[in-house]
């Protein structure tokens, strides 16, 4: 009986073989029939003037957001072949001073319908406004500005990088939680500082803690790598925190010019929050939880680096649209576009929980990261902060206060 | 009154049917701690590998093999010695693996590898691998031995492996990001959890159709919160119990209309559940609060939240 089993096993075998052989010769015959469909997603990038290096250790990066963007599409390739959908990225990068328009209506004209958009919010309007961008969905993976999410947001983008008032939003509820609620606000001199100091401002309001000190930088930039910077910097920093009493330090400094150099200076013994120290972000290279050593992983493999949080955003804008495609068995551009605003969609992020896109101005909600240099510290929202709907609409300007006519 | 007090003295010193140990590894300290079923007590803690999740025991109950992550191998625990006699390889990043019924055989996924490796424990070494999707995690084996199945997490889908040629039979989309699998104990269903819709889907084996779903609800948690993982099944078929993660419950399912009878509140982000052999007790590893929950099944309530160690993930139920 067993030996007549294993004969039908390899009878079985043999006519699979046929089969197979079979499909495979009207697969020549045919190439259309086994052509599986092709999804291609854009990638409009810009090139950068690369920020001078602080520190020994860090490394000037060329390519992030990019790489990210590479990443979702092996991913999103990962189910794909299981279901006979392919995707592939179309890279576009933008010179210096470059206007945006014609690559977008390039694409266009390529039949790609989806973008993911790498870029400042000036150039990031100028592309929504394209006439190729008319049936498109852009994704903003990159700048954290609230107009874009406000009076300036558009039909045609979705943000996936948080926006300053979600990460001031986020770090807020760990210090009130804390206990540390009285701040020293420090903030630089550029329109990113002063945006994210409005953003930390707005924050305290909302979450009861209070700005006793609002001070501005006002030191020119101190280069600590030359020799013996150190010495400078150790008689500025006193005296530029030299103010009353406080919880915590929070800085305001997204050119990344003077916060790192706060921590262990200061007048007074206290933590450094904010735009260093302990930062509020989308991503984070120490984060290790709900999986995240998986992606952390494979991107490492790909980029030979560790992801930023403008390569996670553009990960995310990525597997969204794969997510999309996997639960619509379908590569249609105009149903995955109202897919991704419904109610139904819900991305795994490596969060802890699904993520998906506020239908009032496009924002996708996310737990934010709170983490220290190596570790990570917390996620935002905290326990004990309610919401109506979902507590990750505590963090960044909701559904009632939105400005935003779509 | 006093035949009450009796009566109720006479129930509580009666001890249970059999002797057993539960075993749960922590993956925050790398032990696995010993517990006695009996007494709800803790026994031992067993020094394993790093970073220490998946468990399952020998076909002879002798063995306990631990899959280490963070070491990419699995550990050999002789039971009766309480240590570590032994190491198998694994493959990367091991997270959850299965002893085939032929006792000769561990199916492991590879969480960072997106495959599947076959590993012949005689010979100590990996004698196969078959390619699945992104982030293979849940493992699953038939009763008879044929199928192997296997969860893909970023590509939320359960692979379908023929144990004996190794080659992928079928790949089921499923809810995202599946965790765990399961096949009923007369083989003709096979259960699959997903953590962020916070559901399970049920597969008829035979056609390879969905003929069931549950969609788990926890009053006062947004769905966010609800996340489906780990599952074990009653030996009568009737019941299905499936750990809810951060909604902090596990929820007892008819396995015939896919309804949830009732929730049991545990300890925080229970991640897997055991059934005791008399199927009287349910324990669950509770990740969050580091403690093992048991419940009674016969009086429906959580009877006991024991400290067990950090990170309590995998259970397994030994003699």
């Amino acid at each position: 009986m067993a030996i007549s089993n294993i004969q039908l096993g390899l009878l079985d075998l043999s006519l699979m073989r046929l089969a197979l052989a079979f499909v495979g010769l009207l697969a020549i015959a045919f190439p259309a029939l086994a052509e599986p469909q092709t999804m291609v997603i854009g990638y409009l990038g810009e090139q950068r003037k690369l920020p001078l290096p602080l520190g020994p250790l860090d490394e000037a990066v060329t390519d992030d957001g990019l790489q990210g963007a590479r990443l979702g599409i092996a991913d999103d390739a990962g189910t794909g072949r299981f279901l006979g959908q392919q995707f592939r990225l179309q890279e576009r990068v933008l010179r210096p001073g470059e206007a945006p328009a014609e690559a977008v209506n390039a694409f266009a004209a390529a039949g790609i319908s989806f973008v993911v958009a790498d870029l400042d919010a000036a150039q990031l309007l100028q592309a929504s406004a394209a006439p190729g961008a008319e049936q498109m969905t852009l994704f903003n993976s990159r700048d954290p500005d609230d107009g874009l999410r406000q009076e300036d947001c558009r039909r045609n983008v979705l943000h996936t990088i948080p926006s300053r008032a979600m990460l001031a939003d986020a770090l807020a509820q760990y210090l009130v939680w804390k206990g540390w609620q009285h701040w020293f606000l420090l903030t630089g001199p550029h329109p990113g500082d002063l945006a994210m100091a409005a953003a930390f401002r707005r924050a305290a309001t909302r979450f009861g803690a209070q700005i006793t000190i609002d001070k501005p930088w006002t030191f020119r930039p101190a280069n600590g790598r030359v020799d013996t910077g150190h010495v400078t910097l150790q008689t500025e920093i006193p005296a530029a925190t030299q103010v009353g009493d406080y919880d915590v330090l929070v800085v305001a400094d997204e050119a990344d010019e003077f916060g790192a150099y706060l921590e262990g200076r200061t007048a007074l013994p206290r933590t450094v929050a904010g735009t260093q120290g302990l930062v509020a972000t989308g991503w984070t290279a120490v984060d290790e939880e709900w999986g995240a050593t998986q992606l952390q992983d494979r991107f490492h493999k790909q980029a030979g680096r560790w992801m930023l949080p403008s390569d996670y955003a553009a990960w995310l804008a990525v597997r969204s649209i794969g997510e999309a495609a996997t639960r619509l068995h379908s590569l249609d551009p105009t149903a995955i576009a109202k897919y991704l605003r419904s109610d139904d969609f819900l991305l795994a992020g490596f969060k802890g929980q699904g993520l998906s896109f506020r239908p009032w101005d496009g924002q996708m909600r996310q737990p934010i990261l709170i983490a220290g240099p190596r570790l990570l510290v917390s996620s935002s929202p905290q326990p004990g902060f309610l919401h109506q709907r979902t507590p990750l609409d505590t963090l960044g300007v909701d559904l009632e206060e939105s400005t935003c006519k779509l | 009154m006093q035949t009450l007090i009796a009566l109720g003295l006479a129930l509580v010193l009666v001890p249970p049917a059999a002797a057993e140990t539960i075993y749960v590894s922590n993956e925050q300290d790398n032990t696995v701690a010993v517990v006695d079923g009996a007494t709800m007590t803790l026994q031992a803690a067993i020094d394993v590998g790093r970073r220490p999740r998946g468990m399952a025991l020998s076909v002879d109950k002798k063995v306990l093999f631990v899959a280490e992550g963070d070491d990419n191998r699995i550990d050999v625990v002789d039971l009766a010695k309480r240590q570590v006699v032994g190491q198998l390889p694994s493959g990367a990043d091991p997270e959850f693996f299965v002893v085939h019924p032929d006792g000769k055989r561990l199916f492991v996924a590879n969480e960072n590898d997106n495959q599947v490796s076959v590993v012949d424990i005689a010979g100590a070494k990996i004698i196969g691998t078959v390619d699945v999707g992104v982030e293979p995690e849940g493992m699953a084996v038939s009763g008879d031995g044929r199928t192997v199945a296997c969860t893909s997490e970023t590509t939320s889908m359960i692979h379908l492996i023929d144990a004996a040629t190794l080659e992928l039979i079928d790949n089921l989309l499923v809810d995202t990001r599946p965790r765990a699998a399961a096949f009923s104990v007369d083989g003709k269903q096979l259960w699959v959890s997903s953590e962020i819709r916070g559901s399970v889907t049920v597969f008829d084996t035979a056609t390879r159709a969905q003929t069931g779903k549950t969609e788990f609800e926890v009053p006062g948690i947004r769905r966010e919160g609800v996340q489906a993982v780990g599952i074990e099944m009653s030996r009568d078929g009737a019941t299905a119990y499936v750990a809810l993660g951060p909604a902090n419950r596990i929820a007892e399912v008819d396995t015939k209309t896919f309804t949830v009878r009732r929730l049991y509140l545990v300890g925080q982000r229970p991640w897997h559940v055991a059934l005791s052999d008399d199927q009287k007790q349910l324990i669950s590893a509770n990740g969050n609060s580091g403690d093992i929950s048991f419940i009674d099944l016969e009086n429906q309530e959580v009877v006991k939240s024991l400290p067990g160690g950090r990170g309590p993930w995998g259970v397994v139920i030994g003699p």
